[in-house]
């Protein structure tokens, strides 16, 4: 009987321990440290960078924002990006939820060193502002041929 | 409030069944009440509207949106706030609402839904006469 119940005991401390584990996953609790400009999650817009040997391409989840009012700056490869939203409820209505984000918003974040400030290009398309910084020639991976 | 033909709200459809391990992104909601009925908006960033998904199954309301960016072949992450292609996020609705005549509306990624309350709940003027 003992045993029936210690492993059940088993089971529920191996749920939590799951369960621990996914809510670290989600918000990012994991051991090793994190980035200086780093921001707590869910601060608007969120930001995505990838990168490829040609480029770097940066992804501004930014819904509901006129992409000609933002500010975006590179100096070196310190990239920052700022503008503001306004969201307006309407004042007679019963408000049952106000999660977006509504004022002004900064985000920077550190970029490859190699990208160039002169080949930078812009679209905004779904709520979502793409940039794509071309990284400079000298440090692009280079086929070699043999003749 | 002008429609988008594009986003068609479609009732009682099956929900397409997937992996367990799939993450959904919660998008972030403003919801409010008027005399008219409850208007709905959302932060759907990336989604287009032909990737979005707004199923009114009996009095269950889900809203799903599919991310869908172009990125370069060969791409690394270098970094990621947004870690899942994938919005999701269901209510409940009450009686009073006409699940018929929900409308909705696509732009920059915000989503807005009306969802109007039955005519025979909607706020009528009374004209008093004076004889």
């Amino acid at each position: 009987m003992w045993g029936y119940l210690t492993g059940i005991d088993d089971d529920v401390f191996e749920e939590f321990e799951r369960m621990r584990r996914r809510m670290d996953q989600l918000y990012g609790a994991w051991p090793g440290s994190t980035g200086i400009r780093s921001v707590a999650a869910g601060t608007f817009p969120g930001i995505n960078v990838g990168a490829s040997p040609e480029q770097v391409d940066v992804y501004v989840f930014a819904t509901g924002v006129d992409p000609k009012s933002l500010d975006i700056s590179l100096q070196q490869n310190l990239l920052t990006i700022a503008g503001e939203r306004k969201v307006e409820l309407p004042e007679k209505a019963q408000v049952y939820r106000n999660e977006r984000f509504s004022g002004g918003f900064q985000r920077a974040l550190t970029l490859p060193e190699d990208v160039d400030p002169d080949k930078v290009s812009a679209a905004y398309r779904d709520g979502v502002l793409h940039l794509t910084l071309r990284r400079r020639e000298a440090v692009r991976p280079r086929q070699i041929e043999v003749k | 409030m002008s429609k988008n033909k594009e986003i068609k709200t479609r009732e009682k459809q099956e929900m397409q069944t997937r992996g367990e391990s799939e993450a959904f992104l919660r998008p972030a909601m403003d919801i409010y009440e008027d005399a008219r009925g409850i208007t709905l908006k959302a932060d759907l960033p990336g989604v287009s509207p032909d990737r979005l998904n707004i199923q009114v199954d009996g009095n269950t309301l889900v809203i799903e949106g599919q991310v869908s960016i172009t990125m370069p072949e060969g791409m690394e992450a270098l970094y990621a706030d947004v870690r899942a292609t994938r919005y999701q996020r269901s209510f409940n609705l009450s009686s009073e609402l006409d699940s018929d005549k929900i409308s909705a509306e696509m732009k920059d990624g915000v989503l807005t839904l009306n969802l109007p309350k039955r005519e025979e709940l909607q706020p009528r003027k009374i004209e008093v006469k004076i004889g």
